[in-house]
Order: structure tokens, then sequence, then C-alpha cells
């Protein structure tokens, strides 16, 4: 196991200084001269540009500023957004539980909705049934999430009035941030009704971002428990005598449950860029809001190191997911400690 | 007479055949394709089939519900948006753009990263380890964000947007490519051929490349519905292609405002690009049900 993880991790390296590289460039070949935007429209001396541009260290040799630059990133310091005058990290990892809240909810959304329909399409192989949640699961699998949203905001919010349009908590109630989980918040606080009200927020949200996921996690179960229905030992737990149910949960999920992990690892990429539409229509303050907000108000610091950031965590939760799929499927671990 | 023409002619005839056979077992995947065929038969008639102007504005017209609700007019089938515009001419002419970003997203990734791959894997080496280590790098950040960040070095537009979103799609094409042709490399009529003295480049081009097709062909399929999801997610964010311009996502951005009176102006264009990607994968998963030899119903 441990053999294992080192060498995942190896193979993070250069992805990882891939990453970074791309941060760097990032703001090299962005359009217009770095110490004109600083100095603004008065302009600037050509002694006074001589210092400024010594005082950012752009007058290095390049690979210089990049070797200061990821001296910097593994210190932790990814420079200062030019809106807000805070630390990048900072602002990130405060609006990180938002999005993390929101991400954690529509995976278990789908994986709660998404497995079971997965499994009886697959029980149910031809029939209308099968071909219902094949349909249904190819329509989420094609929905344009950014319309989706809207429409929900249409029929809930507007039309039966059942949901909030935008935020995490209505402004009537006053929570402590404690982990930044509104959900967990709001239970802790003793301000009656807010977690309710935290819940109604977050429904709609989860139902937009969880959808394509959901439809993803559907497809896969099917044909997962496909295969794995044809197999011999399947058959042979059937002959001893077995019921169906047993057969389906003790036998065949575990090994179809290996695909399922893995695409739930995939899953990790679609929602974080879902998340940037998903947070938009809803005015949920996340990363995903955050950045598109960057990327308009030319917040470049902000955007490099949100990019790196959402990278990080994309390659953090790759690697749990693939020690989970180790321990799920041992045989997995055998095959590359011998090699 | 040349017999070698004719009886590759003759085979190719055989294997589309056969490729028919296979792919229209599926109803769903004809279904798809038909629907698919009539998105560009209106698109490349756009000009014809539209009953107004797409950027006419009929300003006493504005807000004009679809012609079965009351107070809509024939004459503006789904209604007009907020400068008296026609929405059923602006979502015809919007779907040759996003037609043509998906053609063009699907045709640059594919081809930059079918030849990446197809070098990664014959040549391997130094020039397969940068290669891939430069997939993985793009791999690593999602793709929608990348083509944000890009789109915000190049300028919005949709240009850029199809550009973007291109780059973020060539790692699927490098890897599919680099696998099969690996695969491919040490059969025999590789082999073969490289012993009657094919160079490199044929051996590359000639004998590898068309036997690794079909894999790319269906992802090819699958990156032309997703381009136009990503096209219009760009666009509804303000960064693909800019208002006025009827592209998909542009129109249900610029009439976002409207959501409460005038639903319509937002409801129509999502259900032009639900259609439009919906019929795309019937026909994607037609294609690998009938090209995967694994898959093949026996």
């Amino acid at each position: 196991m441990f053999r294992f993880l080192i060498n995942r991790l190896m193979l993070l390296v250069p992805v990882f200084i891939g990453v970074t590289v791309v941060a760097f460039g990032f703001i090299r070949v962005l359009p217009g001269d770095p110490v004109e935007v600083l100095a603004g429209e008065r302009g600037v001396s050509a002694e006074k540009r001589v210092e400024i541009l010594a005082n950012l260290g752009l007058d290095k040799p390049i690979w210089q500023q990049y070797f200061s630059y990821l001296s910097d990133v593994l210190h932790g310091d990814l420079g200062v957004s030019v809106k807000t005058n805070r630390p990048v990290v900072e602002e990130f990892f405060e609006l990180f539980p938002a999005t993390a809240e929101l991400a954690i909810c529509a995976i278990i959304f789908a994986i709660i909705i998404g497995v079971p329909a997965g499994i009886i399409a697959a029980l149910k192989r031809g029939s209308k049934i099968d071909q219902g949640i094949m349909g249904i699961s190819l329509v989420g699998y094609s929905m344009p999430i950014f319309w989706w949203g809207l429409l929900l905001i249409i029929l809930f919010s507007n039309t039966l009035n059942l949901t909030p349009v935008s935020g995490r908590l209505s402004f009537l109630f006053d929570v402590d941030p404690v982990t930044g989980f509104m959900l967990i918040d709001t239970l802790l606080s003793d301000e009656k009704g807010s977690f309710l009200n935290a819940l109604h927020h977050l429904v709609l949200p989860t139902v937009v971002l969880g959808t394509i996921p959901l439809a993803v996690i559907a497809r896969q179960t099917r044909s997962a428990m496909l295969e794995v229905l044809n197999e011999d030992y399947v058959r042979t737990a059937r002959a001893k005598g077995l019921s169906t149910f047993r057969v389906v949960t003790i036998h065949a999920l575990r090994n179809a449950m290996i695909t399922v992990v893995t695409v739930i690892g995939l899953m990790v990429a679609i929602l974080l860029a879902g998340a940037i539409l998903t947070e938009t229509i809803f005015g949920w303050p996340g990363i995903g809001k955050w950045i598109i907000f960057s990327i308009f108000a030319r917040d470049y610091y902000a955007v490099q190191g949100g990019l790196l950031l959402i990278a990080l965590t994309i390659m953090t939760v790759n690697l749990i997911v693939d020690l989970l799929y180790g321990f799920i499927n041992p045989r997995i671990l055998h095959k590359k400690d011998k090699s | 007479m040349n017999l070698s023409a004719v009886s590759s002619k003759s085979t190719l005839n055989q294997q589309l055949k056969e490729f028919w056979f296979y792919f229209s077992v599926s109803k769903t995947a004809v279904a798809g394709l038909v629907f698919l065929v009539l998105v560009v038969f209106v698109a490349l008639f756009a000009d014809v089939i539209s009953p107004h102007e797409p950027a006419e504005q009929y300003r006493q017209f504005a807000k004009l519900p679809p012609a079965w609700k009351e107070g809509g007019q024939m004459q503006f089938f789904l209604g007009t948006d907020y400068a008296g515009r026609d929405m059923l001419s602006r979502i015809i002419h919007g779907s040759r753009l996003s037609l043509l970003a998906g053609a063009i997203v699907v045709v640059l990734s594919l081809s930059v990263g079918v030849f990446l791959g197809l070098v990664a894997g014959y040549r391997g080496g130094w020039l397969e380890t940068i290669i891939m280590r430069v997939m993985d790098t793009i791999m690593a950040v999602p793709g929608l964000l990348l083509a944000l960040v890009m789109v915000a070095i190049l300028g919005p537009g949709l240009l850029n947007a199809m550009v973007a979103i291109a780059i973020t799609y060539t790692p699927y094409f490098v890897r599919l490519t680099r696998a099969s042709t690996l695969s491919e490399l040490n059969r025999d009529y590789v082999t073969a051929s490289k012993m009657t003295g094919a160079s490199s480049t044929r051996l590359m081009f000639v004998s590898i490349l068309p036997n690794c097709m079909a894999p790319v062909i269906v992802q090819g399929t699958l990156s032309f519905s997703t381009a136009i999801l990503d096209t219009a997610a760009l666009g509804f964010l303000g960064m693909g292609a800019q208002a006025p311009t009827p592209e998909w996502g542009t129109l249900i951005a610029e009439n976002r405002d409207l959501i409460l009176n005038a639903p319509w102006t937002v409801t129509f264009p999502g259900i032009a690009i639900l259609l439009a990607v919906l019929a795309i994968n019937l026909v994607g998963d037609g294609l690998r049900d009938a090209l995967d030899p694994k898959l093949k119903r026996s």
C-alpha cells in the first residue's frame, strides 16, 4: 500500500510542475505591459519603470522568475488579489467550503439516484423500464446545465414559490461560520429554522450540478452490472439458491462498484467545471463564482492562484480515489507492487 | 485496369454496408441521425428558412409570447425578445454557429490530437514523454476553466472560444491514438510493411492510422456534442460569441433577465441546444456499438 502511494505521488510531480508552468505562463502572455497596468493612466518615467521592474523581479531572466514563483508557491504564497488586497490563498480557502459543500451534495445526490437506477436498468435489461432509465439519463447527459438551472428557477422559484433564487442562507439568519459548511454551521447554531433555510437554498444547485454526474453514474453502473451479472461466480451464487437481492447487493455490486468509483473520481473535474456555471446562476458564493468574477475584473493573480489550487484539488481527490480503488479491488495493488 | 483500386473500393463498400447493418440495429441512433441531418439542413439553408432577419428589431412587437399563447402572433411563431427580434429566426441562425463551432473544435482537436498521439506512440522516447506530460497537464485543469482562462488571454469571441475549447479536448485524442498505435505497432502487417521498405511517414499514416480510427471517430462524435455545450456555456458566461450574435448560449445570456416576464426567450434556445446535443449523443452511442467489436452483439 505504501509503495503504491509513493508510486502515485511520483506520477503527480510532472503534472504539478506542468500546472505551475501554465499558471506562471498565464500572467506572462497576457496582453499589455505589467508596469503600465500598475501605473495606470498617468504613465511612468523611464527610471521609475526600471525600478518597478526590479521590484517585481521582472528584470531577471525568465527561468529565474519561474523558480522564484515556484519557491513562492511551495511556501504557500500565491500573491495578493488586486481587487481585495488579500492573499489569494486566504480568499480561496474562505470560499472553498461553499463549493465543496455543493459538490459533495451533488455527488451524493447523483450516487443515491444513479446507482440504484443503473442496477434496476441492468436487471431489467431491454424492458421498458431499462429504456426509460437510459433515455432519461441520456437527456441528463446532454443537458446544458446553465439552462437547466434557469428552467428550474422559473419553475420552482417563480411559479411554485418553493425555493429561493440565490445565495446560501436568508439574510434573516445570523450564523457563525464554524466549518464553512452551511448545513453543519446552521445545525450548530441556535437560530431556529436556519438549517431548513440552508437546505432550501441548497436543493436546486445540488440538482443542477448533480444532473450530469447522475446520468453518467447511471449509465456506467448499468454497463458494469451487465458485465458482472454474466460472470460465473454470480451464476454460482444464484445456483446456490441465494435470493436475487443478496446476489445483487453482496456478490455483484461489490465488483461493479470498482467501475463506479473510477467514474466518481473522474467526476471531480466535471463537478468543479459545473460549479462555475451553477454558482454563477444561483449566486452561490464559492470558488466558481469567484474565479469568473476575477476573470472579468482582470484580477490576474486571483485567476492564476485559483487555477493552480483547483488543479491541486483535483489531483488530491484523484489520488484519494486511486487509493480507495486499491482498497476495493486488492488485485490492483498486487499488480502494481510486483511491477 | 488497376485491380487493387477496384478491390479496395469494393471492400470499402462492404465495410460501409456492414457498418450500416450494425448501426441501424439501434432505432434511436437512426432517429438521432435523422434529426441531426435535419438540423444540418436548417443550418445550411438558414437564410431561406428563417421567417425574419435574425437582427431585425420589430420594436412594436417586443416580448411577444409564442403563437399558441394568448397575445401571440403566427408571424413570430416562438415569440420575440426584448427588442422585438424573432426568436425562431435567431435560433435557426444560431444553429449555424453552434454546429460550425462544434465541427471546428472537433476537427482542430482531432487532427492535432491524432497527429501527436501517432508521433508519441510511434517514436517513443523523450518526444513521447514530453507530449504525454503536456497532455497530463492540460487534463489536470477542468476543461471549461482552462478554456475560460485562455479566452481571458486571447480576448472574448467565438473564434477564440473555439480554439480554447479545442485545446482542452486534444489530450483525449492523443491518449486514444497513442494507445491504439502502441497496440498496432507490433502487429505482423506493420512488420511486413516495414520489411518492404516503407518509410516512417508511410508506416504511421498509411499502415497504422486507419486501424486506430474506430475509437477516435467515436470520441470525435462525443466531443462534437460536448463542444456545442461548452461553446454555449462560454457564450452564456459572456466569454464566447458576443451579443447580438445569435449563438445559442449567447441568446440565453442576453435574455436571462427576462426569465420572469418572457420565459420563452430563455426556454427555446435551451431546447435547441438540448435536442441537438441529444441527437449527436444518440448517433455517438450508435457509432460506438457499431464500431466497437468488443460490444458487438453476437
